[in-house]
This record gives structure tokens, sequence and C-alpha cells, in this order.
């Protein structure tokens, strides 16, 4: 078993997967390891790290010096192959036009979706980020608490490879001995920032991210996530040992040949492929789940992107891990005389509540950090180090004006030349040329600090998305139209981090270029423009009030799974690709448990 | 990109996005947009140019000219030149613009099929025109024929925009957007890597962090531990 065609998919198989990205690959991996035969859809083509991804390529070699365009949104090297936030042939619509109600939806038409250029920031939800409703009265609980997936956070960590430290801090949970991997050391901007930013009552710590600062450890780690199954174990053992850790160089967004980051088609897959149980169709983009006449779904059609033609597979169980809003499509798009509003959706809640993380950036220049001996900052690509939310304390006592906290990512360092030049600040406003640009460019390179804030928003009601009555993509399908909105929350949010990052520039001696923006509407970032789109199809306590149970299983289709974010009940901070790993493998387990129970 | 969209989102806005996505710090250095986008551009043979799509091969090398043909004339890559040389001379530690092809880059980049592109080419084009035109009333000779320190007078008044002479505004936004490309285009070259003391990109067994020396000057030595 391997990649097959449309021709030579098997007839039947236990799981389908649909979906070959953080919650795919998971799924996959997991159900696999464990025996059962698996099937996998993937919209996009398939895709090779190991020969594909561009290492060491300078910006010199690149069209346009590799900076972006509609073609390539996030530049050249970046990992993504056909996607962006508009895709050719697969438009989506938004049924607002206002500034602000706009939502743009990233996706990614290859193996490993957009695993291959995440920033590999892997951050557990805390205790209360499951049940954030019980302490302010906003949104939803979940089902689940920290403690049901704790477990699930520990098996990915030790999978994938995480670094990072504990830290004892508030709803930031530390991980058991043995999941995570050593830290790399902070660039010099980054420790200038934790030196300041103690002033300001801000804790800098070592960031959580998805790269092997070491190799894994393949003696003690199979054992642990497969216990008493030999064969997973030698299969897990071996492929770690094929992965090298980072060698410090190269953007993580371009992907990794060398496997020393995750991307779902390094990761996950081979092993999973190596069992034998694991079949991916690639170029099969899926139409619409199929149910028998008892109402269980039997199968999916879809697509040969290929030739235009329309397949069916079938298996005993569906898993949904398309990615949140394509989930929702899939469902909403699967009708019958069972579902006439969409598969699973007796609640009417599919599309309902979906959500991004409110993004606002800020950067100053910084005279300490001006003229410094060239030294090499590259690292594990992106920052070292991070801020987790710090002010629960103020937060609770009311003194914010907005209920939900951010983190704080880092930009410093002299990074591979590319783009407009962020090293000539034109003092006085007038452009630099000349020799004394040459001075400038050698003097401020390196010198500018940015900072990211990423912050949760709260499910609300007007923002969901839905079925465009009238446009279909090129296959005929038809498309989402997006609904969105951000609440005073978020918008005031989005403010509190402008005001903090100006003020942390300061502290750190640094020039802000001007004042930052006290509208949150102005610093806030568009619906959708964060890629953490989750939500569409919350699990809950109850058939009513949720799509899936605790389990990330449909209530309405016993054997009907969403392992992707669609599930989320609420968008903490933290990124939730972390998060959506550990719910896909947790629950992988329980359909594998209810395949060998014979309840599916 | 090459066919209409059924999509309701302003692209204008949407490129707008992308592009301050893939900025660095972005909020110094805003790159502004202007007019709506434009129809792709026509090339040389008169039919239009496409982009290098949404799947290129990320592993192979490119130079200007082979994805989209170039269009500057004889005249337009002389005066580039020059004005490259004005924005990025040769000094005691690199060579100038020119001299490492950033003329060819900014060709490329003017010739781009992509709306961005299509909208700046078109500035830069006028810029240029202005320039050359400029340096013939007040020198009587072409921006490239034109001397040293006239060519430098010249730029040195559009190197900064007086309100008072709001004439000059389109003449100072030409000259920030084609000293921002030039150097763009030099500081991506090997040359000007390594002049602006970029030593990244080479494979570490070990990844040190800063000189303990500088750390220590920094007063940061209590800050490396966690």
């Amino acid at each position: 078993m391997a990649f097959v065609t449309p021709e030579s998919v098997a007839d039947r198989y236990d799981v389908l997967v649909v979906g070959s990205g953080a919650a795919g690959g998971q799924a996959a991996y997991t159900l696999a390891m464990e025996g059962a035969r698996v099937l996998m859809l993937e919209a996009g083509r398939n895709y090779d790290p190991r020969s594909e991804t561009p290492m060491f390529q300078t910006n010199d070699a690149a069209p346009l010096r590799g900076t972006g365009t509609p073609d390539k949104p996030f530049g050249f090297y970046d990992a993504t192959v056909d996607g962006g936030w508009t895709v050719p042939g697969e438009p989506y619509t938004n049924a607002s036009s206002e500034e602000g109600r706009q939502f743009t939806w990233w996706r990614a038409r290859m193996l490993g979706g957009r695993t291959n250029h995440w920033g590999r920031i892997a951050l557990r939800n805390g205790p209360y980020d499951f049940k954030p409703r019980s302490r302010d009265g906003l949104g939803f609980d979940w089902p689940i608490s920290y403690g049901d997936v704790a477990p699930y956070y520990d098996k990915v960590e030790m999978l994938v490879g995480v670094f990072g430290t504990n830290n004892g801090l508030e709803n930031t949970p530390d991980s058991p001995e043995g999941c995570l991997l050593p830290p790399p050391r902070a660039r010099i901007g980054e420790l200038l920032a934790r030196q300041r930013g103690r002033r300001l009552g801000i804790p800098v710590i070592p960031m959580h991210r998805a790269v092997l600062t070491r190799p894994l450890d393949h003696r003690t780690i199979p054992a642990r996530l497969h216990p008493g199954n030999a064969k997973a174990q030698r299969i897990l053992a071996e492929d770690m040992q094929n992965r090298a850790a980072c060698f410090w160089a190269t953007e993580c967004g371009r992907g990794c040949s060398i496997r020393a980051n995750y991307q779902s088609p390094t990761v996950h897959l081979p092993p999973a492929l190596a069992t034998g149980n694991l079949d991916i169709v690639a170029n099969a983009m899926a139409r619409e789940v199929t149910l028998d006449p008892s109402g269980r779904a039997n199968g999916v059609v879809y697509i040969d992107k290929r030739t235009g033609l329309e397949h069916r597979a079938s298996a005993r169980a569906i898993v949904l891990a398309a990615g949140a809003c394509e989930s929702v499509r899939l469902l909403l798009n699967s009708k019958s005389a069972r579902f006439p509003d969409g598969l699973a959706n007796s609640s009417g809640l599919v599309g309902k509540y979906i959500l991004d993380t409110v993004g606002a950036e800020w950067g100053g220049q910084v005279p300490l950090l001006e003229s410094l001996p060239p030294h090499n900052e590259d690292g594990a690509g992106g920052g070292h180090v991070y801020v987790p939310w710090w002010l629960y304390g103020k937060q609770k006592a009311g003194g914010l004006g907005f209920a939900r906290g951010y983190h704080i990512e880092f930009g410093t360092g002299k990074g591979m030349p590319g783009g407009d030049p962020p090293y000539l600040p034109d003092p006085g406003g007038r452009t630099s040329y000349g020799l004394r640009l040459k001075e400038d460019a050698r003097r401020y390179y390196g010198s500018y600090v940015s900072f990211t804030g990423r912050g949760e928003m709260i499910p609300n009601a007007d923002s969901f998305c839905e079925i465009d009555p009238s446009v279909v993509d090129k296959w005929g399908i038809p498309v989402l139209r997006f609904h969105w909105k951000w609440s005073d929350h978020e918008i005031r949010q989005a403010a509190h981090m402008q005001r903090t990052f100006a003020d942390w520039i300061e502290a750190m001696g640094g020039i802000n270029a001007r004042a930052p923006d006290a509208d949150g509407r102005k610093a806030i970032k568009p619906g959708g423009f964060i890629i953490h789109e989750v939500g569409g199809a919350l699990m809950g306590g109850s058939p009513s009030s949720s799509v899936t149970n605790a389990w990330s299983q449909a209530w309405d289709v016993r054997n009907l799974f969403i392992a992707d974010g669609a599930v989320f009940a609420s968008n903490a901070d933290k990124n939730p690709t972390l998060t959506i790993m550990a719910l896909a493998w947790r629950a992988a387990e329980h359909l594998l448990e209810e395949l060998r129970n014979g309840d599916i | 990109m090459n066919t209409p969209e059924p999509i309701h989102i302003d692209r204008r806005v949407a490129i707008k996005w992308m592009l301050t996505a893939t900025a660095g710090a972005v909020l110094i250095k805003a790159p502004s947009f202007g007019d709506a986008a434009q129809g792709p551009s026509a090339t040389a043979a008169g039919g239009p140019a496409v982009g290098y799509g949404t799947d290129p091969n990320l592993v192979k090398g490119y130079k200007p000219g082979d994805l989209w043909p170039l269009t500057f004339t004889g005249a337009q890559r002389r005066e580039v030149a020059a004005l490259c040389d004005v924005v990025i001379p040769a000094d005691d530690r690199s060579p100038s613009a020119s001299a490492v092809g950033v003329t060819d880059f900014i060709d490329e980049f003017v010739s781009a099929p992509y709306p961005d592109n299509v909208r700046d080419g078109r500035k830069i084009l006028d810029g240029l025109a202005w320039l050359d035109g400029e340096s013939a009333r007040r020198f009587g000779a072409a921006f490239a024929q034109a001397t040293g320190s006239q060519r430098i007078a010249l730029c040195e008044e559009i190197s900064l925009y007086d309100p008072s002479n709001p004439g000059l505004k389109p003449a100072a936004e030409f000259f920030r957007r084609f000293r921002d490309l030039a150097a763009t285009g030099f500081y991506t070259t090997p040359a000007g890597v390594k002049d602006i003391g970029y030593v990244g990109n080479v494979p570490l067994a070990r990844f040190e962090g800063p000189p303990a020396d500088l750390v220590e000057k920094l007063g940061l030595t209590d800050e490396v531990r966690w």
C-alpha cells in the first residue's frame, strides 16, 4: 500500500480520512500504526519535501528576489504549492462588502497542506482554555478538560519533537519529563527584550516550536507511544533515526528536507505508509459524504482533479480532516433526505462560530542593536522566545476592557536579506542613498525588533459560513460564503497589543516610527489573516448544542469523526496546531476502540 | 491568477494583505499601495506575460528574463544603471549596484505581469522619463550622459520631499521606490550580503547564540540563563 490512483483504490477500508495535514496526518498515523486499513484523500498534489524543498537557495536565485506575488503570497521559497488566500478555480465569497467583515481563507492544495509552511509554534492549551465560559461567562466550555487532553499533548510532543521549557506559569502547562527538547539559545535582540520586558512585568520564556534541536530518542519514545505494539515501535524507531536534528539554517517556512521540523509528509506519513496500512490518493477533491440506508456514513464521492471524473471510495468509518472550513463545506454539501440541511447538522450548528486568532503587530528601531559585529542569528528559524499571556489577574479583576489573553512572538536579528530593505530608517524623511546608504545599511541592519500579538477570539453568532447559493468551484461544487465580525473584546485587545509593544520598544531605548493605533479596528488584522481558522462543528455536551461529542464524533452519525480544528469550542491564544494533533490522536484512539468493539 | 474569479474579496485589499504578510518590519516600512490592480502587461512579443504560477520549481535557479521577457529599452537600461550607481555606488567594501546585476533585477521587476509590478513598473517608467527630461532641461544631457555631480545634484533634490514644492512629490516618491528596489537587488547578491554582514545560511553543528563579549557589553549576561 502506498500512493494509489482512483483506479487502484481498494474496495473497502476500515477508515477513510479526508485531508493530509496536521489532523489527517495524525489521524492516519494513529490508525495505521495500530493496524487499521486507511485510505487518505488529498485535494492537492503529491509533494516530496526531500527533493522539493529549497534548502540554502538564496534570494538572488529566485524570481523577483523571492518577494511575494499573488502566485506565492508568502514569498517564492515558501513551501506552499497551489495555495494562498486565493486558489485558482476554487473561490469563496463574503456576504458583506464592509471593511472589517471580511474573512480571508488560506488553503494549500498539497500533500501535508498547511503543515508544510506553518510557523511550527507548538503551544498547549491550558486548563482555563477548555473552560472559558466557566471563568468569564463568555463563549462555550469544551466537554473535555485539560486533563483529558494532556496525555495526547505528551504523545504528540514526543512524536513530532518540540523544543521548549517548563516554567510553571499560570495556564501555561508544563510537559512531563522526556516530552520537550532543549530550546536554542536566545538571540541578542531577544535577550535585550527579555531584560527590558522584566521592567514592564512582561515574562519572556523560551518558545515551544516543533523543531528537533537534537535527534529524537528512538530507544525509549516508540515504546511509550505504542505500548505492546512491536511493529509500530520498530517502524517508528527506524523512522526517527531518519530525521536529522536542525542544522540552524534555512527558514522552516520553506519546509525541511532533512526532516528536522514537523510537517505531515516528513513526520506523520512516512511511518504510517511503512506499516502498509495506508493508501493515499492525491488530487482527490472530496465533494460529498454518502450514507447507507441506516444513516451511517459509508463513503466519500470525490473528483480526480487530473481527469475531472467522479469516483467513490468506501470505508467503515469516515474522518474529516480537510481543515475546519473545508470540512464544514463537505458536511453542508452532503445533503440527503435524512439530513436536508447537511450531514450531521440536526443541531443547525454546522458552519456556526468560526474563529480565527486576533493579530496585531508593531516594531521599532533600537539604537542599542546598531552596528553589532556580524554573527549567525539564523537559529531554528522563527523566534526562540515568546511571552505567554501574563495579565490573568488584572484581566479577571476587570482592569483591561477585554476578556481574553494574547501571547507575543518576536522578530529580531539579521535575517537573510530579501524584500523591501528593513534597515534604512531614512531619518527626517530623507531617502538615504549613495555612500551614506551603505553606511546606514551596515549600521541599522539587525537593529529592528518587531512584536506580534496572537490573541483569543470569542465565538460570536455573526461569524459563520454557509453554502453560497449561486457560486460553484471549477468542479461544480458549491462554495462557502463567509460572515464575519469582531467583537469589542478582540478590537480592544488588538489596541492593547500595540500599546504594549510600543511601550516595550521604548523600554528597550528604541524608536517608534509613529504612535500606536488607539483604535483597535486599525490595529487588528482581517478575519482569517492569521490562518488559525477553527470552529464550525463545535464539540459539546449534547446533540442539540453541538455537532460532535467529546470524542470529535458526530452526534448524528456515529461512524463520522471530525478530526480538525472545526470541533474547537474556543480558540485560545495558543496556536491551534498542537491541539489539533492531540485531539486527532484522541479521536483516532476512540475510533479504533469502537472498530475493535464492533460498535462501528 | 490569470483568470478572473468569482471572488468577492476586493482584489486590491487581498493583495495588500498578502504583501503585508511577506514584509518583515511592516509597520516601519509599510509599502504604499495606490491604484486598483491592472491587467497583465504586454510582452515584447505582444502577448500577455504570465507569472510563474502557483507551483513553480523551487530548487532550480532563475535569472531575470527566464520567466517573462525584460522590457527596458537600451536608453532605459543606461539610465537605470546610472541611477543605480548614484543610489549604491562602489566603495572600498563592495561594488556598485549596476556591477552586480541590479539593473537586470529592476528590469525583471517592472516587466513582471503581477498587478503590483504593473502598477509599480508604471511609476518607475514615469519616474525615469521625468528624470531624463529634467536632466535634459537643466544640463542639456540625458541622465546617463550627465556628469556625476549633476546626477547627484538632481538626486539630492528629490531625496527629500519639500512640501513647498508639491510638483516634486511624484519624483520624490519615485526616488524612494527606486532606492528600495535597488537596495533589495543589491543586498540579495553575494556582494551585498557580505557587505551588510549577513553570515547565516550555512549549516552548523551547534547554535551558539550571540558572542559572549557582545552579551556582556550590552549588560545581558544575566539574561542568557533560563
